[in-house]
């Protein structure tokens, strides 16, 4: 099946098959020094004493510092910088995990047992500040994408004429990126020359963060980064331990490495934050939205506002006279949240996509019908044009692919053995974030061609995207382009994140080899390029652009598009839901390569599964701590979980987002699913799970007879 | 009986012998990456939980950051270099890029460790068993429909009968 | 990690006599003590490995099954699939096919608990970890702790799928230490928490578990091992039933029942083993009636009562499977 997909395999595909693809902790440096940091016990507090004289007699260690002796850093701000606060630069402590002190030592080994030994003593400890314990606020600026606050015409009117209204409250947990490649930097100086082999999503915001701390030219620090083992945002921007390798590797004048466990990656580079949304719909008779309401809240840490958009998409995704949205923050002990796959909308659309499918039952509609027949014409919330919107043409493509018109339309009414069987759809949609970027292109007289991009390969698969651009741009065989990527010396690009590098990174790579173009075509003779530049004396030619997103599109709602049906099975003595198979349809610009596109979209619904059923990261509200740092306490989606998946695109060039008719696919598909998914639990069982994930206990708890719990045995 | 903090250790590793001084506390996992070089072999979770760092010992599929380094004495230990063959990628591998079976790559090499012993365990018998068996080996990207198409293909490749019509989990 | 000495054992008697001192711990298959040096849970001044010692055998007789304690998890469960399915199950749906290949049959018995607590990277108020620090679980996250034989002093549960197998079918523990062999029964083997939760096992410092027998019936091939968990696998378990039955035309005469993830040790229904005998396996109700019996004295947390509801249904689910097993066979 998967032959018959066009498109290029992965041109770094036998490097990373053969473990020869280089991640930052594979970094070969000679001399090297392995630094392990000492996190925080304690989520509220003030560092009283740090004992460090075992760690300082321990074999191996060279030094440990700490907030007295660390190097003062500037700041730049957030973003680059994912939180505000810099690391060892108080007393303070703002969050369990931070880190209080870092221990350099000659090995691996050595650095970690030294970090054992360091004893921090607190005082002023106080009780963390929990989610919900708090007033809700509405967020300052800085970390927050999109407007928190939006309205359009008299939601109260709206809702005084519909003739059926729903109102719920949903929630999803805190959740971890959990890359399979935790954060690591490996940072040498020369002279007053910084270069840094960083796990990254963004070299150049690394560079920036990097530069402003040392008070230093930004070209006085290279970062570097071909490959990136996973990040879904928890790497987009620039986190405690990068400044600290690179300050530790001043201090001791060694190369430093500096590699987080997997535990101090639950508190070192952000989380999702759960989120409790409240959604209000009211339809008239034919189920046409005459009012829309959808309020999030989030917990954020105490010295940040990071405010998850989860209100998102709601701005655009009907037809209603009147929408009301609006974001709030609460302050709490924890440290600053990040986007995470999908952020925004990945959160909004559960709440929507649910109240959507509560709002089909009550007015007893086939939920595809609903949807329809809230198309809009234009933006509801802006009365901007869409740039493109086949949201219908999604719907009725997947419907028609899953065999959604032969579903019986009650609850529990589909069996199969033990099991009940149910079918949920959501509509997907997600914003679409453009950004600048250069590229450079050259074709040289032996027959290469080498692309240039300082851009880092995270497992889109934009080194055989930017190929096949530059191949087809120029019109040469994509077995003799290279790609050269994941460097600061490279043309500057903008960070692997927002489903952006595609059409940024893409659109630039098309600049440079049309000029390319028209240079080699300007050259006399005839024949292929090669043979012209030889003929012209020349070894190669090349040509660099940059890419604006500003040159094209203002005025137009851009987004990108789809729909998703699944089938569950749930074991209702049990409480158990599987995941059998699932369709979806993708309008998402043009697909430069529809193989690793089909990848990318399989992967997001595997995240979309992981949202519903597995991924919650419980903080823990005595300890103010993520409970379980670790793979088995914080669970992914594994190879028996995935079911048949068959994802389908419709062709939509949108040339209003770039001028490769390319939009953004690396969150869609993490969309929807947890909307479809409870859709789905909701039509087996009859219970309506408004609370991810969907727990043995939530399809339990409603035949409940257990004995009442007790408190002394 | 001598208990030893370091000691000299003969690791045999794509059967080539290292003889490295290391101490005791060293995990396979950090003898490969940090003293032999060989940095195919990824750490992702250090505590069981992953799979990343699945070697084969002794023809076994295991898991590095699990093992002591200085357990393995005169064992055969094969890692994700040594499975080349001819100097180019061997079947699995080679299904794995047809089948796009990976994205950033990083649980990939633990992915074709415990993709080869599965095959060889004769536990490649229809798709869902490949799922199971392959559930030791997290991949964060979630490649595993194509995980899964690429171990039957190699499975057939190498002789194995599939059967992928039976349905999903 | 603590540096530590490492010696491999050349004989039983030297690694007996090793462990003798008290600052000197046990390798195996490596998959727990491992973690436990990483996490600072176990801090030995020596370790002995005791990889080498003809402790691996796996042996199927007439009167049962001899396996022995350095057997790996892979190894086992085939042997013992078409006779002794509980175990076989209880042993392929634990952990990963790279952790079975590695670890041992009597390491997996003398696994610790996942209470993230007690897992946690660094030092939570945990009476395991620290005697007397305390038991932050009892009045925190209580979702996957025990519901049955917990104290104020500690509510983890034991984490063990062949464990359950075992005390379902009443195999037993050989031992063997200065003392000399004994022989104790899985379900005697741990020790509930009380006031010293620090203490898990009958197992003394100086000894080791050198074999596991397991006692031949009419009642284990019709047997079976459910696991309830929400990851598809590669996850412990909420709740697990190890259910093995004889029964003449469908009237149960012999039922063996236990529980994994509800408590400190595999849990044996006793009361429901007594109310099944003479109960038909159609009769829904009375198989309902019989599994309630041993939930009365059940004693749920704040935050876990749904694994009363939950262990019920799954033991009703597993004693079904066991007794349609056992009818095909015959």
């Amino acid at each position: 099946m998967i032959a018959a997909i066009g498109g290029l395999r992965r041109p770094d595909g036998a490097a990373k098959l053969t473990g020869a693809a280089d991640y930052a902790a594979d970094t070969p440096v000679d001399g090297v020094t392995h630094a392990a940091l000492v996190p925080a016990t304690v989520a509220t507090g003030r560092i009283a004493h740090i004992d460090t004289a075992a760690a300082v007699r321990a074999p191996g260690v060279l030094a440990v510092l700490t907030h007295t002796d660390m190097p003062r850093l500037k700041t730049i701000g957030s973003p680059p910088l994912g939180q505000s606060v810099l690391p060892l630069q108080d007393d303070t402590v703002r969050y369990e995990g931070q880190p209080v002190a870092m221990v350099l030592a000659e090995t691996f080994e050595q650095a970690r047992r030294g970090a054992e030994l360091v004893r921090a003593t607190y005082a002023d400890v106080a009780v963390p500040r929990a989610f919900g314990d708090g007033e809700s606020v509405t967020p300052r600026p800085g970390l927050i994408s999109g407007n928190p606050a939006g309205r359009v015409g008299d939601v109260e009117a709206g809702l005084a004429a519909a003739t059926t209204v729903v109102t719920a409250t949903y929630t999803t947990p805190n959740r971890h990126h959990s890359p399979m490649e935790p954060s690591a930097t490996v940072a040498s100086w020369h002279g007053d020359q910084l270069t840094v082999h960083e796990s990254t999503q963004w070299v150049f915001g690394t560079q920036m963060a990097l530069a402003a701390a040392f008070d230093l030219p930004a070209d006085h620090v290279r970062v570097v980064c071909p490959f990136i083992g996973g990040g879904f945002g928890c790497k987009g921007f620039v986190w405690p331990h990068t400044l600290l390798a690179a300050a530790a590797a001043r201090v001791t004048g060694r190369p430093v490495k500096l590699v987080l466990t997997r535990a101090q990656m639950f508190t070192s580079c952000g989380h999702q934050p759960a989120t409790t949304q409240t959604l209000t719909l009211g339809t008239d008779d034919d189920g046409r939205l005459t009012a829309v309401r959808h309020h999030s809240v989030n917990p954020t840490s105490t010295f940040d506002d990071y405010a998850e958009n989860a209100t998102g998409g709601t701005r655009w995704m009907y037809a209603s006279p009147a929408i009301d949205v609006a974001v709030l923050v609460e302050h709490t002990s924890r440290q600053t949240p990040t986007p995470m796959r999908a952020p925004a909308e990945g959160l909004g659309m559960f709440a929507l996509e649910s109240a959507m499918d509560e709002l089909a039952y009550a007015l007893r509609m086939d939920p595809v019908e609903l949807r329809l027949r809230n198309e809009p014409a234009v933006d509801p919330m802006t009365g901007q044009p869409f740039s493109s919107r086949p949201l219908p043409d999604c719907l009725r493509a997947a419907a028609q692919r899953f065999g959604w018109s032969g579903r019986p339309a009650e609850p529990r009414s589909m069996r199969d053995g033990d099991e009940l069987v149910g079918w949920g759809m959501a509509s997907v949609t997600m914003d679409t974030f453009r950004l600048p970027s250069s590229a450079r292109v050259r074709l040289q007289a032996d027959g290469r061609t080498i692309v240039e991009a300082g851009t880092q390969e995270i497992g889109t698969g934009l080194p055989g995207v930017l190929t096949t651009i530059a191949a087809q741009t120029l019109g040469v065989d994509p077995g003799s382009v290279e790609v050269h990527h994941g460097d600061t010396d490279l043309p500057e690009t903008s960070g692997t994140f927002g489903s952006s590098a595609t059409m940024g990174v893409g659109s630039a790579v098309a600049a440079a080899a049309t000029e390319l173009r028209d240079k080699l075509d300007a050259l006399a003779g005839t024949g292929a390029y090669p043979r012209r530049l030889a003929d012209a004396g020349l070894d190669s030619l090349d040509a660099e652009a940059r890419w604006d997103p500003a040159e094209r599109g203002e005025g137009r709602s851009i987004h990108t598009y789809g729909a998703i049906f699944v089938e569950v099975r749930v074991d209702p003595d049990l409480g158990l839901v599987r995941m059998p198979r699932c369709t979806a349809t993708y309008a998402a610009g043009r697909i430069i390569n529809p193989l690793t596109a089909r990848s990318q979209m399989i992967g997001g619904i595997a995240w979309g599964y992981g949202q519903a059923m597995l991924e919650e990261s419980i903080l823990e509200p005595q300890l103010g701590r993520f409970l379980s740092k670790n793979m088995a306490g914080y669970l992914v989606p594994v190879c028996a979980d995935i079911g048949d998946i068959d994802v389908s695109f419709i062709e939509d060039p949108d040339t209003d987002a770039s001028p490769l008719g390319a939009k953004g696919i690396g969150e869609l598909g993490a969309v929807g699913v947890s909307a479809a998914i409870a859709n789905a639990v909701f039509h087996a069982t009859g219970i309506r799970v408004r609370d991810l994930p969907i727990s043995i206990e939530r399809l339990l708890n409603p035949v409940w007879d257990a004995p009442t719990p007790t408190t002394r045995p | 009986m001598r208990f030893d903090e370091e000691s000299e250790v003969t690791l045999r590793v794509n059967g080539e012998d290292h003889v490295i001084h290391l101490e005791s506390r060293m995990t396979l996992l950090d003898a490969l990456r940090d003293r032999l070089g060989l940095t195919g072999t990824k750490k992702g979770c250090d505590g069981g939980e992953c799979g990343a760092c699945t070697v084969h010992v002794g023809g076994r599929r295991v898991l590095a950051c699990m093992t002591l380094a200085v357990s393995l004495a005169d064992a055969d230990i094969a890692t994700i270099e040594g499975m080349a063959v001819d100097g180019g990628l061997g079947p699995i591998q080679r299904a794995f890029l047809d089948n796009d079976a990976f994205q950033c790559g990083y649980c990939t090499p633990g992915q074709v460790m415990s993709a080869a012993a599965l095959i060889a365990e004769g536990h490649a018998g229809s798709a869902r068993e490949i799922r199971e068996w392959m559930s030791g080996n997290i991949c964060r990207c979630a490649a595993y429909p194509q995980i899964v198409a690429a171990v039957a293909e190699a499975a057939g490749a190498l002789g194995r009968t599939v059967n992928v019509t039976e349905p999903a989990p | 990690m603590k540096a530590f000495a490492y010696a491999k054992a050349p004989d039983l008697a030297a690694a007996l006599a090793a462990i003798e001192d008290p600052g000197t711990s046990v390798i195996a298959g490596g998959t727990e003590m491992v973690n436990w040096l990483k996490e600072g849970i176990a801090t030995p001044e020596r370790l002995v490995d005791i990889n080498g010692l003809p402790l691996d055998g796996i042996d199927a007789r007439p009167e049962g099954l001899r396996l022995g304690a350095l057997a790996r998890m892979s190894d086992a469960a085939p042997v013992v699939a078409a006779e002794y399915p509980v175990l076989a199950e209880s042993l392929l749906c634990a952990a990963s096919p790279q952790l079975r290949n590695m670890a041992s049959l009597g390491g997996n018995l003398l696994q610790r608990t996942r209470c993230p607590y007690f897992r946690a990277e660094v030092l939570l108020p945990c009476n395991k970890r620290a005697p007397g620090s305390g038991c932050a679980a009892r009045h925190g996250e209580t979702r996957t702790q025990a519901i049955f034989g917990w104290s104020d002093a500690c509510v983890a549960t034991h984490p063990s799928d062949f464990a359950v197998a075992l005390a379902a079918l009443d195999a037993t523990v050989i031992i063997v230490g200065p003392r000399g062999e004994r022989t104790v029964p899985v379900t005697g083997f741990y020790r509930l928490p009380g006031d010293d939760p620090t203490v898990e096992t009958v197992l003394a410092p100086d000894e080791l578990v050198t074999a596991i027998d397991v006692p031949a019936g009419p009642h284990t091939r019709a047997s079976h091992y459910l696991k309830v968990r929400e990851r598809a696998s590669y996850e412990f378990a909420m709740v697990a039933v190890a259910a093995a039955l004889a029964h003449d035309g469908g009237v149960v005469t012999d039922a063996r029942l236990a529980l994994g993830g509800v408590a400190a040790r595999p849990w044996r229904l006793d009361r429901t083993e007594a109310a099944l005998r003479g109960v038909s396996l159609d009769d829904t109700e009375a198989l309902r009636a019989a599994v309630a019996a041993s939930f009365a004295e059940a004693r749920p947390l704040a935050g876990n009562a749904f694994k009363v509801k939950l262990a019920q249904r799954a033991t009703l689910r597993a004693l079904t499977t066991a007794g349609s097993r056992g009818m095909v066979a015959s």
